[in-house]
């Protein structure tokens, strides 16, 4: 058996959540409203209308560019796309060809990096809804924003795919820029898979785009459904057709939708309906001073300012708002503590550890959550006569639990500690409570 | 009263002096049109319903507006088929701006379909008739406008312009057709044709009428994207300067003309000459590059543009597409496929900056160029059928200015021997609409040949 390796490709959509569209200015918000209720000649395509960008979604654009790492271009352009499709009231699609706005990026993922192509901007289509026999249009998502990012083939496998979407998905929610939702389509993922050959240095001569998955688990199992079958039509000695397919969910496969034997001629050429755009270097730098601490420079922050586990501070900046959150609980809890003088050590460690396990709720505001991490972190007073029966008893009802701490098994001592805590209802310090035990025990 | 041959400003003066009313002025042109229209073919839509202002620079005064402006709630058709039941929601800014300005609007004129045409045969609804000879073609596509203000059906009317559409017709009926500087008035609400080419403009008995109306729709549009900062000037001031200039002459310009045009465009430069001015030779690029410059360039925006009459809005399908629509359509897909797009398109782009940079170049040696708007006069209805390229051979005096996106005027010069009237051109340089416009009218003041206008009017009394 030969040894196969894939390469996977990305294209991501994003819708920007600017108040109006890309170039007009109806509500860009469309969610749940009534069908066509937010629609005018523009994003009607009407004869003679014209389209006039929005600058908001353009800067937009290049503060995303910016996120990934990419080289933003000082001059630029929209093209028209040309095709027919109902949901396209103008028989093209504003979009970017040949000088999209920012490219040659990268997002460094666990170790790894991953190259970004391009980031480029579009308008979005119109939504089709099929009832029964009809095919009705609404125009509402007509001209909204939307933001292309594609990545360069360096995926190999699904899960660096996934925690890769992941991260980009964290990082556009930090920009503020989209709620990049999959659910509600704010996000939309495309794989491009195709499998080599071990070694083999070269691209495949074909690929396999994926269409309309709506969650990371989804992509992730398409991906390897896509491997599998591509590597046995490989083992067999064929080559597998280039084509899109979709991802039906409830049997984990894919399915062929559209062979790019019949690849589209989009007729790519300048929107001339919207001069070229050209960016100072001040109006790029202007943007970058927007360009908030990203996720994983917040992470790495947090282990080396802060002293926290890799794996708390990860999960606390996954959410720009927690991060928020806990480091003002932090400077809030610190300032009290030194008026108290309550000598409490670790405090951004402890801050994590009540956050991260769910100890006390992050939808109070901070200063109640101050309050009752105080409550929680105060050393409590130990009614030590009390704690002297409890734990005599609880000795003597879990010989076995003793046994295995003193046969080395050192963890045993947490459940005796646990049951103690139980049983004084929380009104002793572990600490002592450990102690306590282990001097008993022995 | 005879109001015939009046122009707006002496309508105006009436108006201001009580001796005729608004109403009157109205009802005037309504009858003239119901009477003469069903000969000539220049109104497709009548509009009879008058939303009334009294303030503004056009108070009270009637227009006729090309078929290709979207008007709210009043037909629109670009004289095609394909929006024959086409009622537009929303109104252009030129309309808009002329309505702000206190104007009243009578019908919707006639044009080639989708204004691709240089004679008006191509619109579905029937050729326009030459007012000076009813077996000859007005020109196009604004054909119907020209007509209107030649009969005087309308004291002034608005067209488009893509590479001739006002100044050709304007030449071959007889009146004055203003092609401002491409960017100087908004596009938006104008039916599409080529998009880096397309430019609304007046056409008008005088040119103190014409600097009128670019005074009114000139100017930024915040629907517009490719309208120009650069501010619209108070044009009628601009007429008082009686600036001397000098006028650049390029021989390339006078190829291929016929004999009667070259002359009496020669004679009217002596005049110029007469007035002060001085002349210069000039080298151009000669014309006939323009003309496949412009055949690819405008072939392409069709294809793209005429991408959303796609059977699926607008109540008609793509067979309502007339057969030069559906040519232009495949000759612009054609040049932006996959693999001839460079050969092309990009060429085209290419060659079209050596034209800017040319005529910017002109344009540091002289003030304006002076050239015939078309190489001969009126054609006789169906002669066009025989010639492929037609509109493009016809406008080749025009292409040029087009592509570049420079302004450009055409004025009567005189009759040739069918009586037929023959125009001539004079361009100018970037948002110089003022300079066209002043040395336009002081030609018109020193000469008669606008007297033409009005024995051309003398059928329709």
């Amino acid at each position: 058996m030969n040894k196969y390796k894939p390469v996977i490709g990305l294209e991501i959509h994003v819708e920007l959540k600017t108040k109006s569209k890309m170039f007009c200015q109806c509500s860009g918000n469309y969610f749940g409203k009534k069908p066509n209720s937010q629609v005018c000649p523009v994003c009607l395509g009407m004869p003679g209308a014209l389209p006039v960008p929005n600058k908001r979604a353009i800067e937009w654009t290049i503060l995303i560019g910016q996120a990934l790492n990419c080289h933003i271009n000082h001059d630029s352009k929209f093209d028209r796309k040309h095709y027919f499709y109902p949901d396209l009231p103008k028989g093209y699609q504003i979009s970017q060809y040949d000088n999209p706005i920012a490219s040659n990026g990268k997002v460094v993922v666990s170790n790894k990096s991953f190259g970004i192509t391009r980031v480029h901007l579009e308008e979005d289509t119109a939504k089709l809804i099929h009832d029964g026999n009809e095919t009705l249009v609404d125009f509402n998502r007509s001209g909204v924003p939307l933001v292309e990012i594609v990545t360069e083939p360096d995926f190999e496998n699904s899960d660096d795919v996934k925690r890769f979407l992941e991260e980009l998905q964290v990082i556009i929610r930090y920009l503020d820029v989209s709620d990049a939702d999959m659910e509600k389509g704010t996000m939309r993922l495309e794989p491009n898979i195709s499998v080599k050959l071990e070694g083999q240095r070269k691209l495949p001569n074909y690929k396999v785009e994926i269409k309309n998955i709506n969650s990371f688990s989804f992509v992730k199992k398409s991906i390897e459904y896509e491997i599998k079958r591509q590597t046995e039509i490989l083992e067999k000695g064929e080559t597998p057709k280039q084509e899109t397919r979709g991802f039906n969910e409830a049997k984990g496969k894919t399915f062929s939708q559209r062979s790019k034997e019949e690849a589209q001629d989009y007729r790519y050429f300048p929107e001339p309906d919207i001069p070229p755009m050209k960016f100072s270097e001040e109006f790029i730098e202007e943007i970058n001073k927007e360009l908030p601490e990203l996720p994983s420079k917040k992470t790495e922050r947090y282990v080396k300012e802060f002293g926290l586990k890799y794996q708390d501070a990860f999960i606390i900046t996954r959410s720009r708002e927690l991060a928020k959150y806990f480091e003002e609980a932090n400077s809030k809890f610190k300032i009290q503590n030194l008026k108290l003088n309550l000598k409490i050590n670790n405090v951004e460690q402890n801050i994590a550890n009540l956050i991260v396990n769910k100890k006390i709720p992050v939808n109070i505001t901070v200063d109640e959550f101050v309050k009752r991490a105080f409550s929680e972190l105060t050393p409590k007073e130990t009614d030590l006569g009390k704690l002297d029966i409890i734990i005599k008893r609880l000795i003597e009802e879990n010989k076995k639990v003793v046994d295995d701490y003193k046969n080395g098994k050192t963890n045993a001592i947490m459940f005796l500690v646990g049951q103690v805590m139980k049983e004084m209802k929380g009104q002793a310090d572990a600490q002592i409570v450990r102690n306590k035990i282990i001097e008993k025990i022995r | 009263m005879k109001i015939l041959g009046k122009s707006i400003k002496e309508i105006r003066n009436l108006v201001d002096k009580k001796e005729i009313s608004v109403n009157e002025v109205f009802d005037y042109f309504i009858k003239r049109i119901d009477k003469y229209n069903p000969e000539l073919n220049v109104y497709l839509t009548k509009i009879e319903n008058k939303e009334e202002s009294n303030t503004g620079k056009l108070f009270g005064i009637p227009l006729a507006i090309k078929d290709n402006f979207c008007m709210k709630r009043i037909r629109t058709t670009a004289s095609s088929k394909v929006l024959s039941d086409f009622i537009p929601t929303y109104e252009s800014t030129v309309t808009s701006r002329l309505k702000k300005a206190g104007a009243l609007f009578l019908g919707k004129t006639n044009m080639d379909a989708w204004a691709h045409g240089s004679s008006t045969e191509t619109s579905d609804y029937g050729p326009t008739k030459n007012p000076w000879d009813k077996t000859r073609s007005p020109g196009g596509s604004s054909g119907g406008s020209a007509v209107a203000v030649s009969a005087y059906l309308t004291p002034a009317a608005i067209g488009s312009e893509t590479a001739g559409s006002i100044k050709q017709p304007a030449a071959w009926s007889g009146v004055v057709g203003l092609k401002p500087t491409y960017g100087r008035v908004s596009r938006y609400g104008v039916v599409a044709m080529e998009s880096t080419l397309d430019c609304p403009g007046p056409l008008t008995l005088t040119v103190e009428d014409a600097a009128l109306i670019l005074e009114v729709i000139a100017g930024h549009d915040p629907y517009d994207a490719t309208t120009s900062p650069i501010k619209g000037e108070n044009y009628l001031d601009i007429l008082n300067k009686s600036e001397k200039m000098t006028i650049g002459i390029s021989d390339d310009y006078f190829e291929g003309v016929d004999d009667e045009v070259k002359e009496k465009t020669l004679n009217a430069i002596k005049i110029l000459e007469k007035l002060g001015h001085k002349t210069k030779k000039i080298k151009l690029i000669p014309p006939k590059y323009a003309i496949s410059v412009y055949t690819i360039i405008q072939r392409a925006g069709v294809s793209s543009n005429l991408g959303r009459y796609d059977g699926i809005r607008y109540g008609n399908d793509r067979g309502k597409f007339g057969e030069e629509a559906k040519r232009r359509i495949m000759l612009g897909a054609y040049t932006l496929s996959a693999g001839y797009y460079d050969a092309y398109y990009k060429k085209a782009q290419k060659v079209r900056t050596l034209i800017i940079e040319d005529f910017k170049k002109a344009f540091k040696e002289v003030d304006v160029i002076v050239a015939p708007t078309t190489p001969i006069t009126a054609l006789k209805l169906g002669e066009f059928e025989k010639y492929p390229f037609f509109g493009e051979v016809m406008d080749q005096l025009n292409e040029p200015g087009a592509i570049a996106g420079v302004p450009g005027i055409s004025v009567p010069v005189g009759l040739d021997k069918k009586c037929l009237p023959i125009g001539m051109q004079i361009l100018g340089n970037y948002f110089e609409e003022g300079k066209i416009l002043d040395i336009a009218n002081q030609f018109e003041k020193e000469t008669d040949f606008f007297g033409i206008i009005k024995k051309g009017m003398k059928n329709y009394e």
